[in-house]
């Protein structure tokens, strides 16, 4: 498998279809999270009506984009807390360093951040010689395994029970954990245990957002283990590092989308931990950052709004696309060699990277519209993989092969006479030469078809063939 | 690139996508409005409802969510239902409180074995006792706002968490929270917000090793609540 | 998008009135693979008192639409529109050319007033065949004196499900077929793999997909495998044969219209 790579999507599937353990976890994925989310769902009477509001108000939100994020600057500083403003990665990446040279860090807590992905900030802050520590357990599985997340809110989701023993007793012996633990409790204690004391030594915690407030300057993390409170909590400096797209107006209106989130995500009615945080702490607190940041991305954001694309900013990065998708269901995430997988992820790695080097990503799609239908938000996902295959064939980013075959067809489609001539001829051919089992094991030109399945032959003659032949001896006589 | 000019970079892209220039002084009051007035949406029938049932609904959601309930009649029987849980879970008799008037207030000296000091948490704590600003129905959820009374930290540090919350601060919907919120920290104009404002529900859990749900993963593994009934015979 | 009203034009059996004009957009798959599917779809028509015309076609452009090809996708559909918006509707038996009109037609002319127009127009009356037969049309399964003795299960197709609704119709239709038992399987809405351009494309991933999709048809123990979309059938179809199963695969017009004793099973030929 080679990550991050979404040109070699296909052969990255291939490889991704032949592991047993990543098929497991699929089935898994598939017979859990499917029903889970559909019973939360079912158990809300007014989950559609929230669905409909999120849309609405992410709609309004993005709108007035410039306006709310004025004033989410305007309270986050009245409650003392800094925005930094990034157009890149590379300015993000830079304010983060600032950040943390200001205080000398020698190691940042984290958990979990997408943007902390796309903006590959590990690596860069390794290179400026400032230990990065994943405390989510996915996020932490995935680092001891080198890999990127293969999934937006379960990073770790492809890996089994057995590799991640494997995991831990590899980069825990030295620590003299060298007993290879094998009961997820078990596991899930010794990973507790062995953080705990990066918690308290971390001198930067740094944390994504689910929401931005801007009524109150506040952000949002939605988590289940607590990683991201122990994180923005214990270090001298809590960084948010958050997407433009994150802000809605008031606790009222982020309370709304809170409803949706976790139903859609896990199945869950809440989140175990959903914090708002606003600041530093406050004079006489006994415990918190003594400094607060927002870093604000936009890395193509800006650029999405007033695009045929835009609505792909009203995302929650619920997940849900992904868990209903056949095609991520068959490949998993690391296939789509992009940090963003799944069908969300194959409209918005266009956006942020260009639609030639992703361009696989929107086109290995069936267009099944269950994402679409699963989506809290209403984001019309095979509309808008639609329409990043436009642009690849505008832009003449089509193999010539495709590109004929569709001119070819278009020619005859246009001509009923000699698109009926040449049906009569072809299928006469195929139903011949498929005439012992009415099928066919191979054609030279269909490998992509009979690879694995066989190709029914036509009966012979068409239907229009047929039913002229009908009319005219009803006339006739 | 200055911190000046990503901002200005960033507002004007944003404005020439949306094909615009800034929003005029009449259309930001209109905005300012709508965050001024703050109007909820849609509360599910879920977060509504009387008193009494909604208390019922607060223990069922928390309880489904993992958490622990012991109901007593009296704030002061909360030492003893402390001391009930740590011989339960098998714990050393020692807690860390927050240092919250009304809970070190209550009369931990009746439990003679319980050790009680009162800060934030330490890395070695095992136990804290909090108080709570709210508990939600409409699932279970705990509210805890930060303060000097009320550090962080003895929210997610331990490996067990005790809440002392009373019947009368439960309510229906987030919303109701937010209101009260507004009201308690009122500011001339406005309201000042806590650090944090924790919204927990249930223990500490995660999916992440073969999609099946331990507890405990950071966070506590056992959130116990002990719940004072102080609206017994009322209406 | 307002649809023409249900109970429009509805014909009593052979009563008074002039006889309502069915176009039957029969399909490029149903043209060329099967045109049994395409007799059982006007006989069923028929049933209801309508007149079935079957007029010059080719395909509704789908391919090109789903390649990103919008000028082709364009041509090809004006192509439909001048040749069926006379009628007073159109029945396709198949939920993903029936989309392709009835929903992204007027996408396809978003910035062509008058194309807008007649393109609506005709998405307005284009309908399904099992949605058609239930929804407009209202007929009562038992009319159709149909038989099938035998177990059956239904797959879902995506286009029919998600762009128009169908889901309980084919059911009720089917609930009129003496001696047939409906299994459903696991996942009915799940896609089959076929998508178009898609099968092809990505073969293997397609090929990985169907492979669920067999997996639970045959778990069911049903003998016949029915959907509403020739394209599916084929690929479901290709791949139970490929496995050696011996589940039957046909389209759900052929069991309605009591024509499965003429025609072998898709992928089978005579004296299977």
């Amino acid at each position: 498998m080679e990550f991050m790579q979404p040109g070699a999507f296909k052969e990255n599937a291939n490889t991704a279809m032949a592991d047993k353990n990543l098929r497991s976890a699929m089935t898994m994925l598939n017979d859990g999270m499917i029903p889970n989310r559909q019973g939360a769902v079912d158990r809300l009477p007014e989950f559609e009506q929230l669905s409909q509001r999120g849309r609405e108000l992410k709609d309004h939100v993005l709108a007035h984009l410039d306006y709310y994020l004025e004033r989410f600057e305007r309270n986050c500083k009245a409650a003392g807390g800094h925005v930094h403003w990034c157009a890149t990665p590379e300015d993000a990446r830079q304010a983060v360093l600032k950040i943390c040279q200001s205080v000398d860090a020698k190691s940042v807590t984290k958990g979990k951040s997408m943007i902390a992905e796309e903006i590959h900030l590990n690596a860069f802050l390794e290179q400026h010689d400032i230990e990065p520590v994943e405390t989510d357990l996915g996020e932490y599985i995935i680092q001891l395994a080198e890999e990127p997340p293969s999934h937006i809110i379960g990073p770790a989701i492809h890996k089994t029970k057995d590799q991640v023993s494997d995991l831990f007793l590899k980069h825990h012996a030295k620590l003299g954990r060298t007993e290879r633990q094998t009961e997820p409790p078990k596991m899930v204690n010794e990973a507790r245990e062995i953080l705990r004391q990066k918690y308290f030594d971390a001198d930067v915690g740094i944390t994504g957002a689910n929401y931005l407030i801007a009524e109150t300057g506040s952000s949002i993390i939605v988590t289940n283990e607590g990683n991201g409170d122990l994180t923005q909590t214990l270090p001298k400096i809590h960084i948010v590092i958050a997407s433009l797209e994150k802000v809605v107006p008031t606790l009222e209106d982020a309370t709304t989308f809170l409803r949706i989130l976790a139903r859609s995500a896990t199945g869950q009615e809440f989140s175990a931990y959903t914090t708002v945080s606003t600041g530093a702490r406050r004079g006489d607190d006994l415990d918190g950052p003594e400094e607060y940041h927002v870093i604000l991305l936009d890395n193509g954001r800006s650029a999405m709004l007033g695009s045929e694309v835009q609505d792909m900013l009203r995302c929650i990065r619920c997940g849900a696309c992904m868990n209903h998708c056949p095609v991520y269901q068959s490949v998993g995430g690391h296939t789509y060699g992009t940090v963003y997988v799944g069908p969300m992820g194959a409209v918005l790695s266009p956006a942020l990277l260009g639609v030639a080097e992703t361009k696989h990503l929107p086109c290995a799609s069936t267009l099944c519209g269950r994402c679409e239908e699963v989506c809290p938000v209403s984001i019309p996902l095979p509309r808008l993989l639609r329409q990043w295959r436009q642009r690849s064939f505008e832009a003449g980013d089509v193999p010539a092969a495709e590109r004929w075959g569709l001119s070819i067809w278009a020619f005859f489609a246009k001509r009923p006479w000699l698109y009926g001539l040449g049906a009569r001829l072809a299928m006469r051919g195929l139903a011949y030469l498929g005439r012992k089992q009415g099928r066919m094991r191979r054609l030279w030109f269909a490998g992509g078809w009979t690879q694995g399945r066989d190709l029914p032959v036509p009966e012979g003659e068409t239907f229009q063939e047929r039913w002229r032949k009908q009319q005219r001896k009803k006339v006739t006589g | 690139m200055s911190a000046a000019s990503g901002r200005d970079d960033i507002l004007g892209a944003i404005r020439q996508s949306l094909g615009r220039p800034a929003l005029s002084v009449d259309a930001k009051k209109d905005l300012d409005e709508h965050i001024a007035q703050h109007r909820a949406n849609l509360v599910p029938a879920r977060g509504q409802g009387a008193p009494d049932a909604l208390v019922q609904r607060f223990q069922e959601m928390a309880v489904a969510a993992s958490c622990t309930v012991a109901v007593v009649t009296d704030e002061a029987a909360v030492p003893s239902a402390v001391a009930d849980y740590l011989r339960g879970n098998n714990l050393p008799t020692q807690v860390t409180l927050a240092p919250d008037e009304w809970l070190t207030g209550l009369d931990w000296d009746s439990q003679s074995l319980l050790e009680t000091k009162t800060g934030a948490a330490g890395i070695n704590d095992l136990v804290t006792v909090t108080p709570a600003f709210a508990g939600v129905a409409e699932t279970g959820t705990l509210v805890a706002l930060s303060g000097p009374n009320h550090p962080t930290t003895l929210n997610f540090v331990p490996d067990y968490h005790v809440v002392a919350l009373r019947t009368s601060q439960v309510v229906g919907a987030y919303e109701e929270v937010w209101a009260q919120l507004r009201e308690a920290n009122k500011v001339g104009g406005g309201f000042t917000m806590p650090r944090n404002i924790n919204m927990i529900t249930g223990p500490s859990r995660t999916a992440d090793i073969a999609l099946t749900i331990e507890l405990g993963a950071h966070g506590p593994r056992s959130l116990h609540i002990v719940l004072i009934d102080d609206q017994a015979g009322q209406d | 998008m307002a649809r023409a009203s249900e109970n429009s034009n509805k014909p009593a059996n052979g009563s008074s009135g002039p006889p309502t004009n069915v176009g039957l957009f029969a399909t490029c798959l149903v043209d060329l693979f099967r045109p049994t599917v395409g007799f059982a779809s006007a006989r069923l028509i028929e049933g209801t008192g309508c007149r079935v015309h079957v007029p010059e076609q080719t395909c509704c452009g789908q391919p090109a639409y789903n390649s990103g090809d919008r000028r082709h996708a364009q041509q090809i559909a004006r192509q439909v529109i001048e040749t069926f918006e006379g009628y007073d509707y159109v029945v396709v038996p198949s939920g993903s050319c029936g989309g392709m009109i009835a929903v992204h037609y007027p996408d396809l002319f978003a910035d062509d007033p008058e194309w807008n127009r007649r393109a609506r127009a005709l998405a307005a009356k284009t309908f399904e065949l099992t949605a058609f037969l239930a929804d407009v049309m209202k007929i009562d399964a038992k009319d159709l004196a149909a038989e099938y003795d035998g177990t059956a299960t239904y797959h879902d197709a995506c286009a029919g499900l998600r762009e128009l609704g169908v889901k309980d119709q084919p059911r009720e239709l089917l609930a009129g077929v003496d001696d047939l038992a409906l299994e459903e399987m696991a996942d009915t809405d799940a896609c089959c793999g076929f998508g178009g351009t898609f099968c092809v494309k990505y073969g293997e991933i397609s090929t990985d997909i169907v492979s669920r999709k067999t997996a639970n048809v045959v778990k069911t123990g049903a003998d016949l495998l029915l959907a509403g979309d020739l394209g599916c059938l084929l690929n479901i179809a290709g791949r139970l044969k490929r496995e050696g199963s011996s589940v039957q695969v046909r389209h759900v017009a052929e069991v309605l219209a009591g024509m499965t004793d003429q025609t072998p099973a898709i992928g089978e030929a005579e004296g299977d």
